[in-house]
C-alpha cells in the first residue's frame, strides 16, 4: 500500500527551479531514503511534502488522500511528522516538555478547561507526561528528562527531535539528516532508533548524507541531483549506478575512482 | 497537605502572593498606601495578561493600553448613558475587548517581529484617537467621570476596599495564568515562542493559539482598565495612549518576560517609582525612557529571572 | 477646484516632511535592519533647539547650524550607546530600545525646553502666494525645494561615492560587506548621523508652518514610518513617494471627510499595508529559508 506519493512536484524560487518534476512513491512500513549532492534539493523536497512550501506544480498524496497545499499542522493531524535539519527544538522548555508538546494532537484541549485546571486537565497532563517519558526512553534520553533542552549536546538534540516526533504517533515520519554532525557511535544509536521505529510499523522517509547508514537501513533509495530525479532503486542498484557516482564525485573524479584499483 | 507538598505545588507563587497581600497592610502607615497597593494590583493584572502574550507566546503588543481604555470607558459610558450597573458594564467591556481582539488579532497576528510591533502600535493609537474624538460619548480629551461600583447594595468606596478587590482579582488572574502554563494550550504557546514551524509540524494550530492568547490578554487588560476607572472615578483617553502601552510593556520586561510573579514586581516598580519621585514629576517620562532602554539593552530577562538565576547559581556551591 | 488645490499644496508640504522622516528610517533600516523610532525626535530636536538658541540670542542661521550638529551628535550617540551595545537582540527588542530612546529624548526635551508650542520665522518674509485660486506659503515652497535637494544629494552620494557604495553593500548583505572590508559599524554610525541631520533640517524647515513642541516627534515618527511602509521599507524612492502620498491623503481626508480623524489616516494606512501588501509599493517580497 502506498502511504506517501508525490507526483511531478516542481517549485521555483525567484527563477531558480529548485525541484523539477520529482515523483516518489513510498510503500507503507518501508525505509525510503533520499540522497543527493549538496544543493540537489533534498530538504526542499521534504518541505514540499510536509506542507512548508507550496508546489508550483504536482501533487502529494497521503494514504490515498490528496493533501497538496495543506498546512503542516493539517498534515500532522493526518499522521505526517518530521524532524528538521537545522534543529527546531524548544530550547526554553525542558527535554520532557519538548516531547510532551509532541503529544499535542492526541490531547483534548479547551481554553476554559485549561484556564480553570479541571481535574481532566490534570489527569491528561499525567498521561501526557508518561507517554513523553516512554518516547524519551526509546531514544535513550530518559535520564535527561528534566534538563533544559537548550543545554543538551548536538547528537542528543537530534534524538530529542525524533522522540518528539514519535510522541505524536505518526504513520509517516520524515527524518531530515538525523545523523548529520553525529559521530559513529551516535550514528549507530540513530540506526538503532530508526529500526525500532520501523518495527512499530511507522514508515520512515530519510534524507541523509551518511552513505553507510543509508545503505544499511533503506529499502529503497531515491537519488536527486540539481532538483531532478537521477535514479531510484534498492541500495545495491543505486550504489553501482554510474550516473549516481558521477553526480557525487564529478565526472573526472569518478573516472579516477573507477581506476583506483587498477 | 504536608508542608513539603505545599512548597512543591504548582500554586506556590500564588500562595506567596496571597500571603503578601494579607501581610502588607499591617505595615501601612496610612490609607495612601492602600491606594498604591490597589494600583499595583490593578496594573499587575494587566501585566499578567500581557506577559502571557509576550513572555510565553513570544508575541508583542505595543498597543495593549487600547484594551485598558475599552474596559475603562465601558464602565463610564455604560452607567452614564445606559443606566446599566457597573459590574455588568465591566463584563460587557471584557466581552467587547475580547471581540475587538478577535477581530483585529486575526490579520495582525500573521505578522512577525517589528511588523507585529508596529501593527499593534497602530491599532492602539487608533483606539486612543477614537476615544479622544468621539466626545459625545467619551467626553473628549478631558474624559468623563465614572460612577462608583455597587455590588449587591454595597458601595465599593475607599482605597482599602479597592486594595482587597484588586488584590483578590489579581490572585484570581494569577492562578488562571499558572493553570494555563501547566496545560496543553500553555505548552503549545511556549512551543510557538521557540519554534513556530516545529509547533505546526506537531499539529498545533499556531494561528488559532496566538489568537486565543491575544484575546485572553485583552480581557485581562479590560478588567484592569475597568478597575482603574472605577477606582479613580475618572477616565481620560490617556489611559489608552501610547505612553501607557509602553509602560505596560516596560512592566513586563522589568519583572521578567515569562515570569508571572515578575508581573507583580514590574508593576510594583513602575507604580511606586513615580510616587517616590513626586518632587521630580517632570522627570517621569525621561525616567521611563531610560528604564526601558537600560533593561532592553542590559537586563533583557528582567528582575525576577535574573534574581532566580543568581540564587540558583549561589545554591550550587 | 481651488479648494482641492489648497489641500494638495498643504498635503504636499507636510508630505515632504514625512518623506524626509521616511528617508531617515530607510537609511537606518537599510544599514542595520533597525526601525528607529526616535526618528521623529530628530525632527523635534532640530526645530526646538533652533528656537531656544535663537531665543537665547544666537543669530538664526548659526542657531540652525548648531541645532543640526547637536542633533547629529545625538543620533550618533543613540547608535553608539543604545543600539550597538544591544547587538544580537531581536528586532522587537531593538524597536523597544529606540522607543525607549524616543521617550527619553521627549522627557529630556520637556525639561530642557518647555511644554508649549514654538515657532520660527520663515525663510522668506512676505505673504502667501496666490496660485490657481489657492494660496501657498513661501515656506512651503522652501520645504518642497529643500526636500528635493536633499533627496538628490543623497541619491548622488549613494550613486557616485565610495562611501555611498559601501552603504548600499551593507544594506544588501552585511556579512558580505564586512568580508570585503567595509567597516559596517562605521556605516551604521554614518546612517544614524545622516538620518539625524536630515531629520533636524526637516524640523527647522517645517517649524515656521506647523510649529513645534517637545512631543511633536512621536506623531511624526509614526507618520514617517507609515510613509516608509507604504513606499516599501528599504526603498528610498518608496519613502519619498510614500511621504508625499500620506501627506496628500491626510490633507484630502481632513478636508473632505473629517478633520478630527486626520491623524488616524496614517495608522489606518499602516494597518492596511501590513495586512494587505507588507512589501509596500516599491519593496521586494522576502523569501524565508527553512
Amino acid at each position: 500500500m502506498l502511504i506517501l506519493e508525490a507526483a511531478r512536484l516542481s517549485i521555483s524560487f525567484g527563477g531558480v527551479r529548485a525541484i523539477d518534476g520529482v515523483s516518489i512513491a513510498v510503500a507503507s512500513g518501508q525505509v525510503f531514503s533520499i540522497i543527493g549532492p549538496n544543493g540537489s534539493g533534498k530538504t526542499t523536497l521534504f518541505n514540499l511534502v510536509s506542507g512548508i512550501y507550496l508546489p508550483n506544480d504536482g501533487s502529494v498524496r497521503l494514504a490515498g488522500d490528496t493533501v497538496t497545499g495543506l498546512a503542516p499542522d493539517q498534515l500532522a493531524r493526518r499522521g505526517l511528522s518530521r524532524t528538521f535539519q537545522n534543529l527546531q527544538i524548544f530550547s526554553r522548555m525542558s527535554v520532557l516538555q519538548n516531547v510532551m508538546v509532541g503529544r499535542h494532537r492526541h490531547e483534548r484541549t479547551g481554553i476554559l478547561a485549561d484556564l480553570l485546571h479541571w481535574p481532566s486537565v490534570a489527569r491528561q497532563n499525567l498521561a501526557t507526561r508518561e507517554a513523553a517519558r516512554v518516547a524519551l526512553a526509546r531514544v535513550g534520553l530518559a535520564d535527561a528528562a528534566n534538563r533544559l533542552a537548550g543545554s543538551l549536546a548536538y547528537g542528543a538534540l537530534k534524538r530529542l527531535e525524533i522522540a518528539r516526533a514519535l510522541a505524536s504517533e505518526p504513520t509517516v515520519l520524515l527524518l531530515d539528516e538525523p545523523a548529520a554532525g553525529c559521530n559513529p557511535v551516535e550514528t549507530q544509536e540513530i540506526d538503532r532508533v530508526i529500526r525500532s521505529i520501523v518495527k512499530d510499523g511507522i514508515t520512515v522517509v530519510l534524507v541523509e548524507h551518511d552513505m553507510r547508514l543509508v545503505m544499511n537501513i533503506s529499502d529503497r533509495v531515491h537519488v536527486l541531483a540539481s532538483g531532478r530525479t537521477l535514479a531510484e532503486g534498492t541500495p545495491e542498484q543505486v550504489r553501482s549506478n554510474v550516473e549516481v557516482i558521477e553526480a557525487y564525485l564529478g565526472v573526472h573524479d569518478s573516472q579516477e575512482a573507477a581506476h583506483a584499483f587498477d | 497537605m504536608s508542608l513539603r507538598a505545599l512548597l512543591e505545588t504548582r500554586l506556590l507563587p500564588a500562595i506567596s502572593v496571597v500571603a503578601i497581600i494579607i501581610i502588607l497592610p499591617l505595615f501601612f502607615p496610612s490609607a495612601y498606601y492602600y491606594r498604591i497597593g490597589a494600583l499595583v494590583f490593578i496594573f499587575a493584572l494587566a501585566v499578567v495578561g500581557l506577559n502571557l502574550l509576550m513572555g510565553f507566546a513570544g508575541q508583542v503588543s505595543l498597543g495593549h493600553a487600547g484594551f485598558l481604555g475599552i474596559g475603562a470607558y465601558s464602565v463610564a459610558i455604560g452607567p452614564v448613558y445606559f443606566g446599566a450597573p457597573s459590574w455588568l458594564c465591566l463584563f460587557a467591556g471584557v466581552m467587547l475587548s475580547g471581540a475587538v481582539a478577535f477581530a483585529v488579532g486575526r490579520p495582525i497576528l500573521r505578522l512577525k517581529g517589528h511588523y507585529l510591533a508596529i501593527g499593534t502600535l497602530g491599532f492602539g493609537l487608533l483606539i486612543a484617537i477614537v476615544l479622544t474624538n468621539e466626545a459625545g460619548w467619551t467626553g473628549g480629551p478631558d474624559g468623563m467621570s465614572v460612577p462608583g461600583l455597587i455590588l449587591f447594595g454595597w458601595r465599593a468606596h475607599g482605597s482599602d476596599a479597592w486594595y482587597w478587590i484588586s488584590g483578590i482579582t489579581f490572585v484570581g488572574g494569577f492562578v488562571l495564568a499558572l493553570n494555563l502554563m501547566e496545560s496543553p494550550t500553555g505548552r503549545a504557546l511556549q512551543a510557538i515562542h521557540d519554534s513556530e514551524i516545529a509547533a505546526l509540524v506537531l499539529g498545533i494550530d499556531v494561528a488559532r493559539k496566538k489568537l486565543t492568547v491575544f484575546v485572553i490578554s485583552a480581557m485581562y487588560a479590560s478588567v484592569a482598565g475597568s478597575f482603574l476607572a472605577l477606582f479613580n472615578g475618572l477616565v481620560t483617553p490617556d489611559m489608552a495612549g501610547f505612553l501607557r502601552s509602553i509602560e505596560l510593556v516596560a512592566m513586563v520586561v522589568l519583572g521578567g518576560m515569562g515570569s508571572i510573579f515578575g508581573s507583580l514586581v514590574g508593576a510594583a516598580v513602575l507604580v511606586v517609582l513615580p510616587q517616590v519621585l513626586t518632587i521630580f514629576h517632570e522627570y517621569e517620562q525621561a525616567l521611563l525612557g531610560l528604564i526601558v532602554m537600560v533593561f532592553m539593552i542590559f537586563l533583557r530577562q528582567g528582575i525576577v529571572p535574573s534574581v532566580a538565576a543568581a540564587l540558583a547559581g549561589g545554591r550550587k556551591c | 477646484m481651488a479648494e482641492l488645490l489648497q489641500f494638495v499644496f498643504s498635503g504636499l508640504t507636510v508630505g515632504a516632511i514625512y518623506a524626509l522622516v521616511a528617508l531617515g528610517f530607510t537609511l537606518i533600516y537599510n544599514a542595520s535592519d533597525i526601525i528607529n523610532f526616535a526618528q521623529g525626535e530628530f525632527v523635534m530636536l532640530g526645530g526646538m533647539t533652533t528656537v531656544f538658541l535663537s531665543l537665547a540670542g544666537v543669530p538664526l542661521p548659526l542657531a540652525a547650524l548648531i541645532a543640526i550638529v547637536v542633533t547629529t551628535a545625538i543620533g550618533l550617540a543613540l547608535h553608539r550607546f543604545a543600539i550597538a551595545p544591544a547587538r544580537g537582540a531581536s528586532p522587537v527588542a531593538l524597536i523597544m530600545i529606540t522607543i525607549g530612546a524616543s521617550i527619553f529624548l521627549r522627557g529630556v526635551a520637556q525639561i530642557v525646553f518647555d511644554k508649549t508650542f514654538h515657532s520660527l520665522p520663515p525663510l522668506f518674509s512676505g505673504g502667501p502666494i496666490r496660485f490657481g485660486g489657492a494660496t501657498i506659503l513661501p515656506q512651503s515652497l522652501v520645504v518642497l525645494a529643500s526636500a528635493a535637494v536633499i533627496v538628490v544629494v543623497l541619491w548622488l552620494f549613494v550613486d557616485r561615492t565610495m562611501l555611498g557604495k559601501a552603504v548600499i553593500a551593507t544594506a544588501a548583505n552585511r556579512l558580505a560587506a564586512r568580508l570585503i572590508g567595509v567597516d559596517t559599524r562605521r556605516i551604521v554610525d554614518f546612517s544614524f548621523a545622516v538620518s539625524a541631520a536630515v531629520g533636524a533640517i526637516a524640523g527647522i524647515l517645517i517649524t515656521p508652518i506647523t510649529l513645534t513642541s517637545y512631543d511633536a516627534g512621536t506623531l511624526l515618527a509614526l507618520k514617517g514610518f507609515a510613509a516608509a511602509m507604504l513606499g516599501g521599507i528599504g526603498s528610498a524612492l518608496g519613502a519619498v513617494v510614500g511621504g508625499l502620498l500620506i501627506g496628500m491623503i491626510e490633507a484630502l481626508s481632513a478636508g473632505y471627510l473629517s478633520s478630527s480623524y486626520k491623524d488616524a489616516v496614517a495608522f489606518v494606512i499602516i494597518l492596511v499595508v501590513l495586512v494587505a501588501m507588507p512589501q509596500g509599493l516599491f519593496g521586494r517580497v522576502k523569501v524565508e529559508r527553512v
